[in-house]
């Protein structure tokens, strides 16, 4: 049987066949490299069935998004469950990684007993160095001080909580899209933060590898359910000059990819329930799927870079 | 022929009040909150990211609702903070307002500023 684990040197319950074998589960999940211009993918089932380890990396950090700590309708009853299973998964990865980001909608309804409990399951994970952003579920009657209170603790928040820091020689950029969003329009940073991201990254070479994170996808996904950030434009014109530029995004519950220069786009699974594909639905919202596929369509997002390559791979993984 | 008894007289008395009241709130073109739900005839219910009917027609004075039947959680803010915005409605959840002044009020929802609506006061 293969599910059978028949290596297990870390005592973990997971051995290397398995690791791979549930990663090679993620259906779209591919491996990035991204040199002189040129994207190259690699299937994880191709990588599985070769058996190469995944090259050494200076760096690596996981994503995970849309806890929705608090959500108990029938697309899943116990969102708090499936994200400890998100977090069992880390904890049983063979190379842990360096820090979590949480790309926002951390709770359901912005309640301090749902960020309670989310904080109470994250103290399991190994992980210990976490940034976010939040989602719009995180700031829905206060504006975000809640959150801000209790996620900018170990950054230098400015305005309504965006911020920048290096590691490994990679500069991380976590931005805010989901507050003063107007009506009829998508997300929006405005013009503050825009006029910071400006002066945050004029002095850095075009050879700095740059991540961006927000909530709501920074492209245009499918502006007819607010799936965009109306002055993402703007945003990404700031980063134009750099070669290697790797946007990470929550909100849409789905894995969805796209490459526009050196810019790639990524958009990672939530921990509690799908939403439908752009447009085969009514509308957005929670999807309802049978029991038994659920976990397949929740996951999270790995990321390594390699220093002196302009290359990261993003790497999705469901919770089957 | 109806005669102004005294007690007639404090009828007539408050009822004046009233409408003096009325008349000063619609002067001031503010809507007032209410989260009493005993008027349901002006009921908007919102599902599958709408506001069913997008737009209701009311007279000044007379209470609006709003119920929130999708799984997500929805809000009503007044384009141009014309009246105070609601906290977030879970599922089943209602929010009321009682309308002033004759006018248009635009609305939407800012967890998902795609949905709008609108109330026409009239006189």
């Amino acid at each position: 049987m293969s599910d059978y684990i028949s290596h297990d040197h870390e005592h973990d319950g997971i051995d290397r066949r398995g690791f791979l074998h549930c990663m090679a589960w993620a259906g779209t999940g591919l491996l990035w490299t991204v040199s002189g211009g040129v994207l190259a993918s690699k299937t994880l089932a191709q990588i599985a069935k070769a058996a190469e380890p995944l090259p050494a990396t200076d760096l690596s950090f996981l994503q995970i998004s849309d806890s929705h700590i608090g959500f108990s309708k029938e697309a899943n009853k116990d969102v708090t469950e499936t994200f400890k299973i998100a977090l069992d998964r880390i904890n049983a990865m063979p190379t842990p990684p360096a820090f979590l980001i949480h790309t926002g909608d951390i709770t359901q309804l912005s309640k301090p007993e749902e960020f309670d409990t989310f904080d109470q399951v994250l103290k399991s994970c190994r992980t210990k160095d976490v940034f976010y952003v939040p989602g719009e579920h995180d700031v829905l009657n206060d504006g975000g001080k809640l959150y801000r209170d209790r996620y900018l603790k170990n950054v230098e928040g400015k305005g309504s909580g965006w911020y920048s820091f290096n590691k490994n020689g990679v500069h991380f950029i976590g931005l805010v899209n989901v507050l003063d969003l107007q009506a009829g329009g998508l997300g929006q940073l405005g013009d503050e933060q825009l006029e910071w991201l400006e002066a945050d990254v004029k002095d850095l070479g075009t050879s700095t590898p740059i991540v961006v994170f927000a909530h709501i996808p920074l492209w245009a996904v499918y502006p007819q359910w607010g799936w965009g950030t109306s002055d993402s434009e703007r945003a990404l014109g700031y980063l134009k000059r750099f070669g290697s530029v790797t946007v990470l995004n929550g909100h849409i519950h789905q894995v969805l990819q796209k490459v526009e220069g050196n810019v790639t786009f990524h958009s990672a699974m939530s921990t509690a329930f799908p939403q439908p594909a752009p447009g085969t639905a009514a509308n957005p919202g929670p999807l309802k799927v049978p029991a038994e596929k659920l976990r397949s369509m929740l996951g999270l997002t790995s990321v390594q870079y390699k220093q002196g390559k302009s290359a990261l791979a993003v790497v999705d993984s469901n919770l089957s | 022929m109806t005669t102004l008894t005294p007690k007639n007289k404090t009828a007539a008395l408050l009822c004046g009040i009233a409408f003096l009241n009325l008349s000063l709130f619609a002067l001031a073109g503010e809507m007032k909150n209410d989260d009493s739900t005993t008027s349901k005839q002006n009921r908007i219910e919102i599902k599958d990211f709408a506001f069913n009917p997008q737009t209701i027609t009311v007279k000044s004075g007379e209470k609006v609702t709003w119920i929130n039947r999708d799984e997500e959680p929805h809000t009503i803010v007044s384009v141009g903070k014309q009246f105070k915005k609601s906290t977030a409605l879970d599922t089943d959840q209602e929010f009321t307002i009682t309308v002033g002044a004759p006018g248009t009020y635009d609305y939407f929802c800012s967890v998902h500023p795609k949905m709008t609506g609108t109330i026409v006061v009239e006189k």
